[in-house]
């Protein structure tokens, strides 16, 4: 019982963080430190890092900004996409607001033309990311990411020797292992904290614009929830609910909390904030470039044809979790998420034999009561 | 051992009271503004008080305090249709603003579901629209559409429908003719749906459209060769299936304590 008194202050520490970087990311561009903006996993943070950039996500998670998107984009979009859009239309994301450079992926057909029409108001720097794993888009990956450093030396009038980029891959690769380590407490079953506790800390930590110390300050988390729990504290026996599917930080969290509401605990989060994004880059690689290709395009998203990568990591987390059962969350007009439904329905049901459910949300609050009684009447069945 | 199972749906609040072996009353009242009025109501009428266990299941079943137990319309449906149908595999619900289709195991346990709960095409209430469109109301629906020839409805919006039914007409269809129409676009949308979980072979059709028999047969025909069945009790499946999961739950507690432990009663 005293781990629930306990852990929400570190977690609240992190909550504090978020709004404090805020402050923080003025405070380094009064020190002349360059911003750079991002929206998705698939950048490789370590190469704009490497020249001393201060690396930020954008905002791109909350329904506030929707309707000041809608006046230019279709309602019928990804709200995501939308609410992506309507932060940097307004300047309600600070985080936009300082970036010195905005940086996309053609990740899917709703973002490419999204950051055409972002580039109307907004430096924007857009990496053409092929949507298959081959050789091919191997070697096309690995070349956008060399135009992407030279466009950063042109444009910051600097130089990022490759030194500099291996430095940041061995941070990088420590705290994401460090991630993973915090995410695997909720291996133990019973699990130890809510998923909502876990998905937050490593939600805010993608928030800290500085990389010193973060991994020892993650594994400080992950070593008190092993002591509270070796102790003798956790949730309670609960039915094991793995998340898949789009990006559902912010307001798609309301299916997490439909989930744990009703008698679950999502010990797993596969998706861009959870495990998705989390594979180590080769260090021993001496193409630095090369192996940030490797890494980043096998990231498992639906946006790549086909998605072996997803499955794989799904089933070997469907096992590592022991999970009872797999919800799949698809965001509003996500066609390759929504199309890939039926193959990780298949893939879930038929080889790892658990039950399995999709649902298709957007970030609004008006279907909270239908969501909770469909995951209610999951969890019912299993 | 008495067993009070209420189902408080969007359009009406349903219930049963079971003894174990059978149904022995069931009571039925419009949902209206006051869901939690209904459920008393309907509580009252049922004799409530005497029931050894209450549970409630629906959109409004956390309205009823007495309730010992508070069970998802999924799961509600998925057991009064095993207890109704002995053996079938799938269970369609046509509910009044929302529409199920629940896949069952041989011991009657769901194993899936779909709903489609963002849409009113595809509900009940599309049925009620059209019919009230046309200068009638549901439950003539049989009757209506005697002896017509359905006519194609396009458009898969409720709303849309409806605009597109005014135009037809304006062109003198036959009322009837539309009418049938929309059963045939309600019955084909809904057959789809199933299939997209269920291969099933014996189709339970629960929910008020089931007791039409021009649904029945138009539905039936879409799911061939998948035998469809219903029971005089389809519209009140979720209410059985509380009851029933009500009795069952509180059977089962009466075993592991050794004493029975009756429920508290405040009504």
């Amino acid at each position: 019982m005293e781990l629930r008194k306990d852990l929400p202050e570190i977690f609240e520490e992190f909550a504090e963080t978020r709004k404090n970087s805020f402050l923080a990311i003025k405070k380094l561009k009064e020190a002349g430190v360059p911003v750079v903006g991002i929206y998705c996993t698939y950048l490789p943070r370590e190469i704009p890092n490497a020249m001393g950039a201060a690396v930020v996500g954008l905002c791109s998670v909350s329904d506030e900004t929707i309707p000041d998107a809608e006046k230019e984009l279709p309602r019928n979009l990804c709200p995501l996409i939308k609410s992506s859009y309507g932060f940097a239309r307004t300047d309600k994301c600070p985080f936009f607001y300082f970036s010195d450079l905005v940086v996309g992926e053609t990740t899917c057909d709703g973002k490419k033309k999204m950051y055409e029409m972002m580039a109307e108001y907004k430096p924007v720097h857009v990496v053409q990311l092929p949507n298959s794993q081959t050789e091919a888009g191997l070697r096309m990956y690995r070349q956008e990411l060399i135009d992407f450093k030279n466009l950063l030396e042109e444009r910051f009038e600097t130089t990022i020797p490759d030194e500099a980029v291996r430095a940041q891959i061995r941070i990088r690769n420590e705290i994401n292992a460090a991630l993973v380590r915090l995410q695997y407490t909720m291996a133990h079953n019973p699990a130890p904290v809510s998923g909502l506790d876990i998905i937050n800390t490593v939600y805010n930590i993608g928030f800290r614009v500085s990389t010193d110390g973060l991994a020892q300050e993650i594994d400080g988390i992950t070593a008190k929830i092993e002591q509270e729990y070796a102790a003798g504290h956790n949730t309670g026996d609960k039915k094991r609910i793995l998340l898949t599917g789009s990006p559902s930080g912010g307001a798609a969290l309301k299916v997490a909390r439909a989930i744990e509401e009703n008698g679950g605990v999502v010990v797993c989060f596969e998706n861009c904030t959870g495990m998705k994004p989390l594979d180590p880059v080769d260090e021993s690689n001496p193409d630095v470039y090369g192996a940030l290709a490797e890494k980043y395009l096998h990231i498992g998203c639906s946006c790549m044809s086909p998605n072996p990568s997803r499955m794989a990591l799904l089933e070997r987390l469907i096992d590592d979790f022991q999970v009872d059962g797999v919800v799949d969350l698809v965001l509003q007009a996500c066609h390759t998420y929504n199309v890939e439904t039926g193959m990780v329905r298949r893939l879930v049901r038929e080889k790892k034999h658990i039950p399995y459910t999709a649902v298709e949300t957007d970030y609004s609050q008006a279907d909270i009561e239908q969501l909770n009684t469909r995951m209610a009447a999951f969890l019912e069945m299993l | 051992m008495l067993s009070l199972g209420i189902d408080s749906g969007s359009t009406a609040t349903k219930g049963v009271l079971f003894d174990g072996a059978q149904v022995i009353a069931c009571a039925a009242r419009p949902t209206s503004l006051h869901p939690d009025a209904a459920l008393r109501a309907l509580c009252a009428e049922l004799h409530g008080g005497e029931a050894d266990v209450i549970t409630t299941t629906g959109y409004g079943r956390h309205l009823l305090p007495e309730a010992r137990y508070k069970i998802t319309e999924i799961t509600c449906h998925g057991a009064g249709a095993a207890f109704l149908a002995p053996g079938c595999d799938t269970v369609i619900d046509i509910g009044g603003q929302d529409c199920k289709v629940i896949a069952l195991d041989r011991d009657g346990c769901v194993t899936d579901f779909l709903m489609n709960d963002k849409c009113a095409a595809g509900t009940g209430r599309f049925m009620q629209m059209t019919m009230g469109r046309v200068g009638s109301d549901i439950s003539q629906l049989d009757a209506f559409v005697d002896g017509c020839t359905p006519v194609a409805i396009n458009s898969m919006c409720t709303v849309f429908a409806e605009s597109e039914i005014v135009g037809l007409l304006a062109r003198q269809t036959a009322p009837g003719d539309i009418v049938l129409g929309c059963v045939h676009s309600i019955c084909r949308r809904t057959a789809v749906f199933a299939q997209r979980i269920s291969a099933g072979r014996t189709i339970f059709f629960s929910g008020g459209l089931a007791q039409s028999d021009v649904m029945r047969a138009v539905l039936g025909e879409y799911l061939s060769p998948a035998a469809l069945i219903t029971h005089p009790l389809a519209p009140f499946a979720g209410a059985v299936g509380a009851a029933v999961l009500g009795w069952q739950k509180y059977q089962r507690r009466r075993d592991t304590n050794g004493t029975e432990k009756r429920p508290a009663r405040n009504l």
